[in-house]
């Protein structure tokens, strides 16, 4: 359903727990209590100055009535729930509980997104102990040097009647390997304190990038026009967010093509035929003799003033998500596969195939466009790499809504019951 | 002259008080100390039982038990591994690669010499 379209749901859940009856709240406004019935029951649309006393008699903001609590407040809490699934939380009323208390509901947003850090911590930490070469390197010379003490050292503490040259071998020899072993401990004591800071954050790569994308705004004036080469290198010694060597290597390479786009496709020529066939990559694409999912990369990333609100997802061969640009409340996940009804997945099985479909994802409905590209030229003697974009705009006006494909975000938050592509159980459905 | 065991370690240290402690016990010790050319040494010597070091310049100790195993003439040659690694999965990998003893360091003499015995007389 559009958003739009509960205000009226809002409304009576407001009104209820105000404990107002509806002819009361009808007659404070000045409209009839049937025609408040028909707004309360979404068969009427409301606005403007009725809406505006609507909520002051409710004592809230207009927008909250309007637009209802943030899509991604809302589908934070659902991961929340999905965590803990054992506190049973009403799942159901997750919107009312964000919508009253947003100050509690971002807060236990954040706690959660915490948690996940936190965890995330572990699993780097776990999986450098298990696969760091050079602190298994460390450890293995501190072990086989205390190895050799210890063998040496009962020889010399056990072995009767030992020939001198015998003894001064064995202490030479455990003279070397406590000099040695003093050195591997300093050396591993050194690694280890040079470690991240366990108590901070340990973002993973795309976090960073994705942090340092959004602090532009996906937008790169620098990287436009001539002399936009020179742009990249600059870009990246300023940007803060980057603080790991990963992430600086995936926001070089997002930059890079970035900058070849921006060549193929300038600013200019992008602008003009904008303004011939408005939010239409296809027809861009073909008047400007470039790739569609080039023209969808350079729609995502121009300035909001210019194109209006247009998201972007990327993802792999193997659907990892490797840039999310949400909007319009359409909802991406930060963490794992999205829903594979999306376009995205699609045209992963028809490379070079462009797919448009309106998605309804909970209250928000857009208008999605999805293409796949070779990555590196096909052949015969290597796999097909493909690189799969999907589009995110605003719905057409006049479009059918019964043309709409419902999707979710991802299966464990995913209310959608019935579902053929469903790969593991929601929380809100089955509740596990 | 005793029973021969061939001792394929990269530590010189720990091979000089290996070998010491076994030559004690009236065994004929021969020492080796890289993993490349370690196979050619293990059929000149054919040794009655070989210590073998996981972590190997050249090629890991693993790789040289296969090839052990695989040569008909050395196949049945008791086989005493040495490795810093005591994870369960190590020492389920060392027992799929055909080891007949999987020792931990660091061990201590008395071990070696116990797992040395059993392994040649069994």
């Amino acid at each position: 359903m559009r958003t739009d379209a509960m205000i009226g749901t809002r409304i009576r859940e407001r009104r209820v727990m105000n404990g107002l009856r509806q002819s009361e709240l009808a007659r404070q406004v000045g409209i009839s209590p049937s025609y408040l019935n028909l707004i309360e029951h979404n068969r009427r649309r409301i606005g403007g100055k009725t809406l505006l006393q609507i909520a002051e008699v409710l004592g809230v903001e207009a927008t909250v009535l309007s637009e209802g609590a943030e899509a991604t407040l809302i589908a934070a809490l659902s991961e929340a729930a999905a965590a803990h699934p054992e506190a049973a939380p009403e799942l159901s009323r997750a919107e009312e509980f964000a919508g009253r208390f947003p100050g509690w509901a971002g807060l236990l947003s954040e706690i959660n997104r915490r948690r996940d850090a936190l965890e995330r911590t572990v699993e780097v930490l776990t999986e450098r102990l298990a696969h760091d070469p050079q602190l298994a390197a460390s450890l293995h010379e501190v072990i086989s040097t205390v190895t050799s003490i210890r063998s040496t050292a009962t020889i010399l503490a056990e072995t009767r009647e030992l020939e001198p040259e015998w003894q001064m071998r064995f202490h030479r020899n455990i003279n070397e390997d406590s000099h040695r072993l003093a050195e591997g401990a300093e050396a591993l004591m050194r690694y280890l304190e040079a470690a991240p800071d366990t108590g901070a954050e340990i973002k993973s790569p795309q976090d960073e990038l994705h942090a340092f994308l959004e602090a532009h705004g996906f937008h790169f004036p620098a990287l436009e026009g001539v002399g936009g080469d020179a742009g990249v290198g600059p870009l990246l010694d300023r940007a803060k967010a980057l603080e790991t060597t990963p992430a600086r290597a995936l926001a070089r390479d997002v930059l890079d093509e970035y900058r070849r786009d921006a060549r193929a496709l300038p600013m200019d020529v992008l602008e003009a035929a904008l303004a011939q066939h408005g939010l239409a990559p296809d027809r861009i694409a073909r008047q400007a003799d470039v790739p569609l999912a080039v023209a969808f990369r350079r729609l995502a990333m121009m300035p909001e003033a210019v194109t209006g609100p247009v998201g972007l997802v990327v993802a792999d061969g193997a659907g990892a998500l490797l840039l999310r640009k949400p909007v319009l409340g359409f909802t991406i996940p930060q963490i794992g596969a999205a829903c594979t009804l999306w376009p995205l997945y699609q045209a992963l099985t028809q490379p070079g195939v462009p797919i448009a479909v309106t998605l309804h994802q909970g209250d928000t409905r857009v208008r999605a466009l999805a293409v796949t590209e070779h990555v590196a030229p096909p052949g015969f003697d290597a796999p097909v790499l493909v690189r799969s974009h999907m589009l995110i705009l605003p719905e057409e006006t006049g479009e059918a809504q019964a043309a709409a494909r419902t999707v979710g975000v991802t299966c464990r938050i995913c209310p959608l019951g019935d579902c053929n592509a469903r790969r593991e159980p929601s929380i809100l459905s089955a509740g596990v | 002259m005793g029973k021969t065991v061939l001792l394929i370690e990269d530590e010189q240290n720990i091979i000089e008080a290996v070998s010491f402690i076994l030559s004690r016990d009236g065994w004929d010790v021969k020492t080796h100390s890289n993993g490349h050319d370690a196979m050619g040494v293990v059929r000149e010597r054919c040794p009655d039982l070989v210590i073998l070091d996981v972590m190997l310049p050249g090629k890991s100790g693993f790789d040289i038990l296969k090839d052990i195993r695989a040569d008909s003439a050395l196949a049945r040659t008791p086989v005493l591994m040495l490795s810093a690694r005591g994870q369960t999965k190590d020492v389920e990998m060392a027992e799929r690669a055909g080891a007949d003893r999987y020792m931990t360091k660091p061990f201590s003499n008395a071990e070696v010499l116990e797992a040395v015995r059993a392994l040649v007389s069994a």
